[in-house]
């Protein structure tokens, strides 16, 4: 079967079988490898991505649901100032190591630092618990986000 | 030499930071070649089975499958594996038997990963299921068995006025590094040679396992890094390198292979879970005087790491003490588990959450203050390990322990903000019911191979011109998985050659050998190497400077004054390049009683824990964690902090949720929906301090730092559990259900500290409620000496 839908600006159409994933998709696909998968059940963020403006695991949407969606992955998020303020905070407060987990954090970060610019501690991790990294403790991804609210304020 | 902004000792970001926060940077399972298709594998069912038939007649059939291969299509030797002897299969063929769940029994290779998918579900075998022998302490009476390491010293028949004794178990914990294991291989030149790019920890070892089973010269066979997304002891093993290389020779196309996370769970080895019976013996004062102990790993259904892992176990088996009188007997058994092997902390993990235990066990017996009755024990330079080995380096465990008391403990708890909670936002816990409790621990363990291995790294440092400016090239086939030696290698070439610009080449095989990542080796290693050749290229330099050029820096030779006397440029229109192999000084084997200079060095670490214990729903928090670890010399502060808490984090989740859940052979759990890693919301502070006192004959006088936060972090959460509810907590992870005291471990009697299970007693024991056993591990240890 074949959808069409919108993916960092250009319109795209994928051709998949009816179980194939949003995630899937976007790497298989359309090449779009920044999106990551690590769990394929929504534990680990590291697919995260905007449907519709809105914070998707993307290994748990079905890609054929996204019919004129418009999407957007990490590629999409390339001269956005509030994703740059992010991934430049992750690198200087060393919240990369291995990275895998990186692209999921910056849109969800992202996401956050703009719907909510303020966020307290608290909010900062509530809104992190649904991505899962395994190098770093996750002590200098919140410092990083930290970093990014002063540096967008 | 002058400081470099960008050399050693400062917190330089990492040279691929950027790529990775965009992206843009490729990892193994990103990876694509023009005409590639798909390789999967079809994994036994069964965690013990005869293979009587294997039918691939209609999965080859199906349109768009390319290639479907079994063990009697393997061209070169069937098995591999780290152990001298590989005992491995590549495919486990007809009237083989299958040794494990998930064990891989044909590969496939399609135009699609769904293709692929159906293909398998075409494939026909035939299982013959058998009993799977799966209690590692009855396999070890058996006689199955991978080595057997008897630590002996002083008089092991010793006695103490005061002996403590305790039964601990350590759960099989995952790796679980985000990246799933993947790679992709491309044939060329007919067959007769393959590249193959994957995302492992050491190249070479790959590269020996991939030729001896493809039956190919080394030299046709090329293995590269591709991005690898974390590892933690998981790579070390091979797991689709020559199943991809042989779907791609079969097929002459791009073959890439990745596994999803539940295949990932079946695709490596994991840390070996543990049964440990210690006795401990002091004197009034504290002073240890004796150690017996005996400690059973599973080693699952393959050799693996298991016997280097069985001598970290036991070497590091008593702790970082002055201890007289030493038996421990460590062993691994085989079974129908899951092969296990390397994990950070490589044995000194199980081994330390039982000596940690039996210390406060001692102090409390003494009423001896915890710190103190490690104070009174802990090692110092020139002190003698229980292998006889004398610490020649640096060892300032004291010190340690000062400072960790120094760091201040966290606020109270605040009872009115149910989000500080046990629980958390879950509000899960009556807050009049929450308690707090304080532990510590202390641990030490190897840096780099051991035992008589000849450790070394190779690297080749070029020093040339691009667009008129100094550039320094570096090309090493070390692994880096996310630990950061890009970084380091980058602030040594700087440091050495006082140039700002260095590249490091892709690594792969067409270099000398790195070894592996792993041991916390490769800044000590590595490094080394990196630092020979800069140095060398160094010589060069100003051998064509000529007097009175001594040293280099900012981008200019210099004089004795430090004045600079031309620029780098001048003296470069010919590049300068230099390889160094750099070897540790030589350890040896240890012999018959254990007892040998075994090690290279050690890395120390004292933590406390402080946690809150929810006393009736048994959840916890652990709210501080406090680290100071020996580091010797720190290359990039930030680097080594990043380390200490990635290792704080495995340790929280070892001590209280991540564990793989196996019954009869069969993991119940492998899904990150099941397998549970500590989120943000699990964390604690952390605070760390790095000690710096240099190790003399390491570059720059370097430790290792990758792992020992994780050897004793959950020792210490352990620790503080027990103070906060009283109870004996004698395995990790600790559930809720022991926590809230429901339920509890009892001791399995079959052993006794020192001696090798040696008798078939009673059958396997389960977590049983309390009230049927006394919880008490030291009564029953003394009835089951008597008996």
């Amino acid at each position: 079967m074949r959808v069409a839908l919108n993916v960092n600006g250009e319109p795209r159409e994928g051709d998949l079988w009816g179980g194939e994933s949003l995630l899937y998709l976007l790497r298989e696909g359309f090449g779009l490898w920044g999106t990551k998968n690590a769990c394929e059940q929504g534990e680990c963020g590291s697919c995260a991505v905007l449907v519709d403006g809105v914070l998707k695991c993307s290994c748990l949407v079905l890609a054929a649901s996204c019919e004129d969606c418009q999407v957007t992955t990490i590629e999409g998020l390339g001269d956005d100032p509030v994703a740059g303020a992010v991934q430049e905070a992750m690198v200087s407060a060393g919240g990369v190591q291995c990275g895998f987990c990186t692209p999921g954090f910056v849109v969800v970060m992202t996401e956050l630092l703009k719907r909510h610019p303020g966020a307290d501690d608290e909010e900062v991790k509530q809104a992190l618990a649904g991505n899962l990294c395994r190098c770093t403790g996750y002590a200098r991804i919140v410092e990083a986000l930290k970093r990014a609210q002063v540096q967008i304020a | 030499m002058p400081e470099m902004v960008r050399g050693v000792g400062a917190s330089v970001p990492r040279p691929d930071g950027r790529a990775k926060t965009r992206g843009e940077f490729e990892f193994a399972s990103d990876l694509t070649a023009p005409g590639m298709i798909y390789g999967r594998t079809l994994r036994s069912p069964h965690p013990h089975a005869l293979v009587r038939r294997v039918d691939v007649r209609r999965a080859l059939a199906l349109p768009g499958v390319s290639a479907v291969l079994t063990a009697s299509d393997l061209p070169g030797q069937a098995v591999y594996g780290l152990a001298k002897v590989r005992d491995q299969p590549v495919l486990v063929g007809v009237r083989e038997k299958v040794m494990y769940e998930g064990e891989p029994v044909a590969i496939v290779a399609a135009e699609s990963p769904e293709r692929a998918r159906q293909a398998l579900g075409l494939i026909e075998v035939d299982y013959e299921p058998l009993t799977p022998l799966t209690d590692p302490v009855e396999a070890l009476i058996q006689g199955d068995g991978y080595r057997e390491l008897v630590i002996r010293r002083g008089d092991p028949g010793a006695q103490a006025p005061v002996v403590v004794k305790g039964y601990y178990e350590v759960g099989q914990q995952d790796q679980a590094p985000l990246g799933p294991e993947a790679g992709l291989a491309i044939p060329s030149h007919g067959g007769r040679e393959i590249d193959l790019y994957v995302a492992t920890q050491g190249l070479h070892v790959d590269l020996d396992q991939v030729a001896e089973c493809l039956g190919m010269e080394r030299e046709r066979i090329r293995i590269h890094l591709a991005g690898v997304g974390g590892a933690f002891g998981a790579r070390e093993d091979i797991s689709m390198q020559i199943h991809a290389c042989l779907l791609a020779l079969a097929t002459m196309r791009p073959v890439k292979m990745w596994y999803g996370r539940e295949e990932s769970f079946f695709g490596h080895v994991h840390r070996h879970p543990a049964r440990m019976w210690y006795e401990h013996g002091a004197d009034e004062s504290g002073r240890l005087l004796l150690v017996r102990a005996t400690i059973v790993l599973d080693g699952g259904a393959y050799g693996s790491s298991t016997r280097s892992v069985v001598a970290n176990a036991a070497c590091f088996g008593a702790g970082p003490y002055r201890v007289p009188n030493v038996d421990i007997w460590c062993g691994a058994s085989k079974t129908n588990h899951q092969p296990n092997g390397a994990m950070r902390g490589f044995g000194a993990v199980q081994s330390c959450f039982a000596h940690e235990a039996q210390m406060d066990r001692l102090a409390a017996r003494l009423k001896i203050d915890p710190v103190e009755i490690r104070r009174r024990n802990v090692l110092a330079a020139g002190d003698e390990l229980i292998t006889g080995q004398r610490v020649t380096g640096s060892a300032p465990v004291d010190k340690m322990v000062t400072r960790c008391m120094e760091i201040p403990l966290p606020p109270a708890l605040d009872r009115a903000a149910p989000a500080a909670l046990p629980g958390g936002g879950g509000y899960l816990a009556d807050a009049g019911r929450v308690r707090r409790g304080v532990g510590y621990a202390l641990g030490y363990k190897n840096v780099a191979f051991s035992g008589g291995t000849d450790d070394f790294s190779t690297a080749r440092v070029t020093l040339g011109l691009s667009g008129g400016k100094p550039l320094a090239r570096v090309k090493s086939a070390a692994s880096e998985m996310g630990q950061g030696l890009v970084t380091v290698i980058g602030q040594i070439v700087r440091t050495e050659l006082g140039v700002d610009e260095v590249e490091l080449m892709p690594a792969d095989t067409l270099v000398g050998d790195a070894g592996s990542s792993s041991a916390s080796r490769q800044t000590w290693m590595t490094g080394g190497a990196v630092q020979g050749a800069a140095q060398k290229v160094k010589s060069e330099l100003l051998r064509r400077a000529g007097p009175p050029a001594v040293e280099l820096g900012e981008g200019c030779v210099l004089d004795a004054e430090g004045i600079p006397l031309a620029p780098l440029e001048v003296l470069l229109e010919t590049p300068i390049e230099y390889e160094h192999e750099f070897h540790h000084r030589p350890t040896q084997a240890l012999n018959e009683n254990g007892q040998g200079d075994a090690h290279v060095s050690f890395m120390f670490v004292a933590q406390r824990a402080v946690v809150d214990v929810d006393l009736d729903s048994g959840v916890a928090k652990v709210v501080q964690l406090a680290t100071v670890q020996d580091v010797g010399r720190a290359i990039n502060p930030l680097q080594v902090l990043g380390q200490i808490e990635g290792s704080v984090a495995q340790g929280v989740g070892l001590a209280l949720m991540e564990e793989m859940r196996v019954s009869g052979g069969h993991v119940l759990n492998p899904s990150f929906t099941d397998y549970l890693l500590p989120t943000v919301l699990d964390m604690p502070e952390m605070i760390s301090e790095l000690i710096e006192e240099p190790e003399p004959l390491a570059p720059y006088g370097v430790k290792g730092v990758g792992e020992p936060a994780l050897i004793s972090s959950p020792a210490a959460i352990a620790a503080a559990l027990r103070d906060a509810t009283g109870l004996d907590l004698p395995r990790i992870p600790v559930s809720p259900a022991e926590l809230a005291g429901i339920a509890h471990l009892a001791p399995d009697p079959r052993v006794v500290a020192g001696q090798r299970p040696l008798e078939r007693v009673v059958p396997a024991r389960v977590l049983t409620p309390v009230g049927e056993e006394s919880g008490d591990g030291v009564e029953r240890g003394r009835i089951l000496e008597r008996g």
